[in-house]
This record gives structure tokens, C-alpha cells and sequence, in this order.
């Protein structure tokens, strides 16, 4: 019954092509509007590790005090000392930790026809390549061992092999940065966690992806500064030694813990190592710490747009609407055919089947809606710059998941929209309709 | 076949009760044709749609092929018209949007039945009343008498038991409406129940038995000379 069904509500379809037409156009217009803000919204809100968000913390100390603390809800600074992130990282208290920031690096190319560039890099400890399961081309990361001693080895990223070593095995190979080598160990594979989880407090959560990764340990021995934020309630004094013993915030910090007790009790380490320093002298207030994990962190972060909750709220507000003109049209549509239905009734179609014939045209409608909004929605993801930032608006995109939500919204939104219409014409009595003839 | 007992069917409003039929009583044995008459707004096409399950009754009891009806929910209701009764309406009813064909398959969809019993059921149907030429026409394509051909081929190809037909030939001309009898009567004589709702007195006297309805209620004809007088006038004047 169900190509009966299809089969007449095309046909019926075809019979009013202007009705038709606006139906489709309603539908089309009001799922694209929210597919296109939801485009949005979906990227920037993404989970961008979802396998390890859950095992992955950052962890915070108030190292400023209440006066400051109390302009920011009471929360902690959103990033760490050097002498915070150092003593964390000496204890190793989680399974794997990570102390980074970025830097900008001059990279000079071996090969003399290339001009030197700018990139942007990561100084972060060994563990990170595991702790956000960094996949490899080539090779692998460096070991803890080449933290210690400092070593000039490097990670790149697999747009820099292509670049620099045409795509090749470049591991054992050197590059050039900021005037010294360093030893590629490992070519990373395409890695652009979005939003970049990592490091929100310096990209806002978007960013290109990383292609230059060297040790933490390496790059404080070099002095090299961050290029990232620097925040300081004090003035810090001047030179390289005084900034890292300062309480100025400029590293980010990463824990992953497996499960909920290690979790648990990497808080009660955070609250024990604050009280440490409260009894040193170092602090002057009870410990204040935060643990939070990816999702958390991101969403106090508020990486997601405001703009982008809003527009995606206005959106489907005028899906609403569009539905609501829909209910209006499809109730016009199949009580003008009353007498159709009472003849179908006296034929012997229970009230079930009237239902079902009229949802299933009300799906072919939907179906139709959703084609005209995926052309609507492509045209959307297009124009979302004009709204958004570039970082955020090139996240937007017309992948196949959005494709099939955008069809299936449109055939959902207008079953939806056909129940009430649907009901009052299975509710025709055959009696009147027949008699009125 | 169908059988009536004590019957009633009120409407009400706010203000008024109107009874459409009031003690009610009919009894039509299987393989009968009967004509029902009576003046407008007597009740007729009221007792048709009771009997043909299109709407319920407020009191009394409806036997239909010995199965009481007034407790049947919406789905045995539908299948009992289905698959026991055939109508055929004095304005058509036929779906305008589909052709010739379609209509006449309209009731073996709901049946369940495969497509090849559908297609050999609507083409003799079709056959039977002379239109199988016009199987993909559509009803607009069709002349007032054709179109109730249809109505009759749909009635038929479900091969119902009970075929109720209220003023079948109320929107044809004569000769039109002639043929439409004569198909009504060779179906009667193959053994189908016919239940007609009539006004014209000439169609009446063509039926095995005829039943008077005034105000709701059947009446005796003994008792109405002049119903008896112009159904005698009918019969005389009528073709042999």
C-alpha cells in the first residue's frame, strides 16, 4: 500500500502545482535557514575528541587571590605559571600530563628557491602526542627522555612534509627553526581537532592547523616567548628569568585521567599543592581549583558564538513558522478533497488508512521541501562569512551528514506539520460527505 | 440479510432533537430487491446510510448478514463495507483524479488483494457494464450514464453481497437511467441483494417489493392509496 499511497500523493501533488509550490517553498526555506545556522552551531559546539573528552582535564589554580579572582565569578586564572605548570608536571599525578604554548617560529627552508615563512608551533611535553591521539604518517613522537634533556627534535605536521620534503618520509631529516636545526622524529597525520580544544584561551577555539611541534623543555631553554597571552596582576620585571618566576598566566595545562576516582583525586592533589603553596607563603587564601574536562572546558570557555546560539534559535523560529504556514496549506489542501475522502471511507478505508495515505503525501511534500532547502542550505553554508568570522564561518560546510539531516528534517518537519490537517480529514464522515452530493 | 429492529437515529442540537428515522423496522431476506420510497426528507437516504454502515444509529438493533453492528469499532465497520456492500450513489461519487480503472480498484486496494486478481476482477466488472474500452478514461471524459456504470462496476468487483443504491438514476436522463435498471435487475437475477432508495415510482414498481418511509417511520403502502395508485400506473405503463 505504501507505493498506492506515494503514487497518489504525487499525483495529487501535481494537481495543484501552485499550492504545491508553496508548500515546497515554505518547507524548503525554513529548513534551510536552520540547517544553515545549525551548520554553524554543529561545528563550533563540536566534541572535538569525543573518544578521550571525558578522560582529559584542565586543570586550574588561583594563584592571583580573591581580589582578583572575584572580577572572574571566582574562578581561577583560565591559564598556569611556568611555576605551577613545572611543579605539576614534576609530580606526574595523572597517567599522562602536559604543560604547552605557542610560539611563532621563522622556518627556513633547506631548499635555497624557498622563501623563508612564519609558522605557528606548539611547545608541549611528550606525553600530548598520546594524550590527543595525534595520528602518524611518519615516524612517531619524541620520548620523555628527549624532554629532559632539552633535546632540538621536532613533530610536523603533514601540510610542512608536502611543502618542505614533497609529502616524503622526512623522519632523521632536519628543519630549520628561528636559525637552529631540529631532528624530525615524526610526520603527523591530518590532525584539526575543532573546535582546538587545546588551546582555547589563545585560538578562541579555531585556528589553522598546527604544523610545527617541539619540545616544551626545549623552548623555555631557548627563551623562546609565547605568542600566544600573557596575563599578569603584577608587574613581572624584566628579562626571561624573572617572567618564568613570575605569577603572570601564560601556559596551558592538560591531565588525562581514566577514570572518575584518578579524577578525583587529581583534585585533591590540585586543592593539597595549593595549600602547599599557601603554607610556603606563595598564596595568602584557601586553596581555589578547578578540574574541568573537554566539554566542560569548552563550554566555560563559551567557544560556541553567541551569535551562532542566536542565529540557530531566530532559525528555527521561522522553521516554526514556516510549519505553521504549512498546517494552514496542507489543511486547505485535503479537506478540499472531503469528498474523496468519504468515498474512500464508504469503499472500506478505516480511519487508520486515510492517515497514512495523507502522511505519506504530507512526507512527499516534505521530501520535495528538503531538496529545494539542500540548494537553499549549500547557498547558506556559502554566505555564512557574511555573519560569522572567517575561522568560524569556513567550518560550515555541506558535508553527507548534513545532507541527510536536511532531508530528514524537511520530511519530519512536514509529517509533523500534517498531523493536525491528517486528523481532521480522517475525521470526514463518509454519511454527510456522500449525502451532500 | 438486513434486518432493523426498533431503530432510531436522532439528531441533536442544543436546542432541538430531530428524529431522522423513529421506530424503525425492515426486514430484507437475502437475494430480495427492494425499492424504498417516500417523500424528501423522509428518512430514505438516513435508513441507506445506517444500513450501509456510513453512520450509527441512536437506538434499537441492526442485524447485517446476521452479525449486530452497534458495538463494531471503526476498523470492522470499514471491513464489513469492504468486503459485504457495494453502493452506488445518485451523484457518482467517483474520484475525479483517477481514471476509469483506478476507481473501480479503489475498494480491492483495501482489500489487500494482489495484483492480478485486481486486474482480472475490475476488467470483467468493466466488461460487465460495457466499459472495459474506457478503463483509462477519466470520469470527466465519461457521459452522466457511463459514469454511473462505473459507480456500479466499482460497486461489483468487490462481489459484495449487499448492494445499496440511493437514487442511481436520479441525475440521468431517461434512457440513461433505463439501462442503468436494466444492469441493476441482471444483477439482481444473478443473486445479489439490492436495496434501492427511489423516488420515481417506475423504477419502484420494477423492484420485488417496495418499502414507503414517511416521517422516519415505514408505513404500510395498503394503507396510502396514492402511492398504490401511482406505483399501479407505473407497472401498466412500463415496457414488458
Amino acid at each position: 500500500m505504501f507505493a498506492y499511497y506515494l503514487q497518489l500523493g504525487l499525483r495529487s501533488l501535481r494537481k495543484n502545482p501552485l499550492l504545491t509550490l508553496l508548500m515546497v517553498l515554505a518547507i524548503g526555506c525554513g529548513v534551510a535557514a536552520s540547517m544553515t545556522t545549525y551548520s554553524v552551531f554543529r561545528a563550533t559546539s563540536n566534541n572535538p575528541i569525543p573518544q578521550k573528552s571525558s578522560q582529559l582535564y584542565v586543570p586550574q589554580i588561583d594563584n592571583w587571590g580573591p581580589d582578583s579572582s572575584k572580577d572572574n565569578k571566582g574562578e581561577p586564572p583560565n591559564a598556569m605559571t611556568y611555576t605551577d605548570a613545572v611543579n605539576l608536571m614534576r609530580d606526574k599525578r595523572a597517567k599522562r600530563q602536559t604543560a604547552l604554548y605557542p610560539t611563532a617560529v621563522s622556518i627556513v627552508p633547506a631548499d635555497a628557491s624557498m622563501l623563508p615563512f612564519r609558522e605557528t608551533s606548539y611547545g608541549w611535553y611528550a606525553d600530548a602526542f598520546g594524550m590527543f591521539d595525534i595520528p602518524f604518517q611518519y615516524g612517531q613522537g619524541w620520548t620523555a627522555g628527549e624532554d629532559e634533556s632539552h633535546a632540538s627534535v621536532a613533530v610536523i605536521g603533514k601540510a610542512l612534509n608536502e611543502k618542505l620534503f614533497n609529502g616524503g618520509n622526512s623522519v632523521g631529516k632536519n628543519i630549520n627553526l628561528n636559525g637552529r636545526d631540529y631532528r624530525i622524529v615524526g610526520v603527523a597525520d591530518k590532525w584539526n581537532p575543532e573546535p582546538v580544544f587545546y588551546d582555547v584561551t589563545n585560538t578562541n577555539g579555531f585556528d589553522d592547523p598546527i604544523q610545527v611541534f617541539i619540545p616544551f623543555t626545549r623552548a623555555v631553554e631557548l627563551k623562546t616567548p609565547t605568542s600566544g597571552n600573557n596575563n599578569c596582576n603584577h608587574d613581572p620585571g624584566k628579562g626571561w628569568d624573572e617572567w618564568i618566576r613570575s605569577e603572570c598566566v601564560w601556559l596551558g595545562f592538560w591531565a588525562e585521567l581514566p577514570t572518575k576516582a584518578e579524577a578525583d583525586a587529581y583534585r585533591q592533589y590540585l586543592n593539597g599543592y595549593s595549600a602547599e603553596q599557601q603554607r610556603a607563603g606563595r598564596f595568602r587564601w584557601a586553596p581555589n581549583t578547578r578540574l574541568r574536562n573537554v566539554v566542560e572546558w569548552l563550554d566555560y570557555q563559551k567557544v560556541v558564538p553567541q551569535e551562532a546560539k542566536v542565529s540557530l534559535m531566530v532559525s528555527l523560529g521561522f522553521l516554526l513558522i514556516c510549519l505553521v504556514n504549512t498546517v494552514g496549506l496542507l489543511l486547505a489542501k485535503f479537506m478540499r478533497r472531503s469528498s474523496e475522502i468519504g468515498v474512500r471511507r464508504a469503499l472500506g478505508a478505516t480511519r487508520r488508512e486515510i492517515y497514512i495515505q495523507f502522511l505519506i503525501e504530507a512526507a512527499a511534500i516534505g521530501l520535495a521541501g528538503g531538496v529545494v532547502g539542500l540548494l537553499l542550505t549549500g547557498l547558506g553554508v556559502m554566505g555564512v562569512s557574511l555573519v560569522f568570522e572567517p575561522d568560524i564561518a569556513k567550518l560550515a560546510t555541506l558535508d553527507v551528514s548534513l545532507v541527510l539531516l536536511t532531508v530528514l528534517v524537511a520530511i519530519l518537519a512536514t509529517v509533523l506539520a500534517a498531523f493536525y490537517p491528517t486528523w481532521r480529514a480522517a475525521q470526514v464522515q463518509p454519511a454527510w460527505q456522500l449525502k451532500s452530493n | 440479510m438486513l434486518k432493523m429492529t426498533h431503530l432510531s437515529k436522532v439528531y441533536r442540537t442544543e436546542v432541538v432533537e430531530t428524529y431522522a428515522l423513529r421506530d424503525f423496522n425492515i426486514n430484507v431476506n437475502e437475494g430480495e430487491f427492494v425499492a424504498v420510497t417516500g417523500p424528501s426528507g423522509s428518512g430514505k437516504t438516513t435508513f441507506l446510510t445506517i444500513a450501509g454502515l456510513l453512520e450509527t444509529f441512536t437506538g434499537g438493533q441492526y442485524h447485517l448478514d446476521g452479525v449486530e453492528v452497534s458495538n463494531l469499532n471503526d476498523n470492522e465497520r470499514s471491513k464489513i463495507r469492504n468486503e459485504k456492500i457495494g453502493f452506488i450513489f445518485q451523484a457518482f461519487n467517483l474520484i475525479p483524479d483517477l481514471n476509469v480503472y483506478d476507481n473501480v480498484e479503489v475498494p480491492l486496494r483495501y482489500r489487500g488483494m494482489k495484483s492480478p486478481e485486481r486486474k482480472d476482477r475490475i476488467m470483467n466488472a468493466l466488461e460487465r457494464v460495457g466499459l472495459a474500452s474506457r478503463a483509462k478514461h477519466y470520469p470527466a471524459e465519461l457521459s452522466g450514464g457511463q459514469q454511473q456504470r462505473v459507480a456500479i462496476a466499482r460497486a461489483l468487483a468487490g462481489s459484495p453481497r449487499l448492494l445499496l443504491a440511493d437514487e442511481p438514476t436520479g441525475n440521468l436522463d431517461t434512457q440513461m437511467a433505463r439501462g442503468v435498471m436494466e444492469l441493476l435487475e441482471e444483477i439482481h437475477r444473478e443473486g445479489a441483494t439490492i436495496v434501492m432508495v427511489t423516488h420515481d415510482p417506475e423504477l419502484a414498481a420494477r423492484a420485488q417489493r417496495n418499502v414507503h418511509i414517511i416521517d422516519g417511520q415505514v408505513v404500510d403502502l395498503a394503507e396510502d392509496p396514492r402511492f398504490h395508485h401511482a406505483v399501479h400506473s407505473a407497472r401498466a405503463n412500463s415496457p414488458a
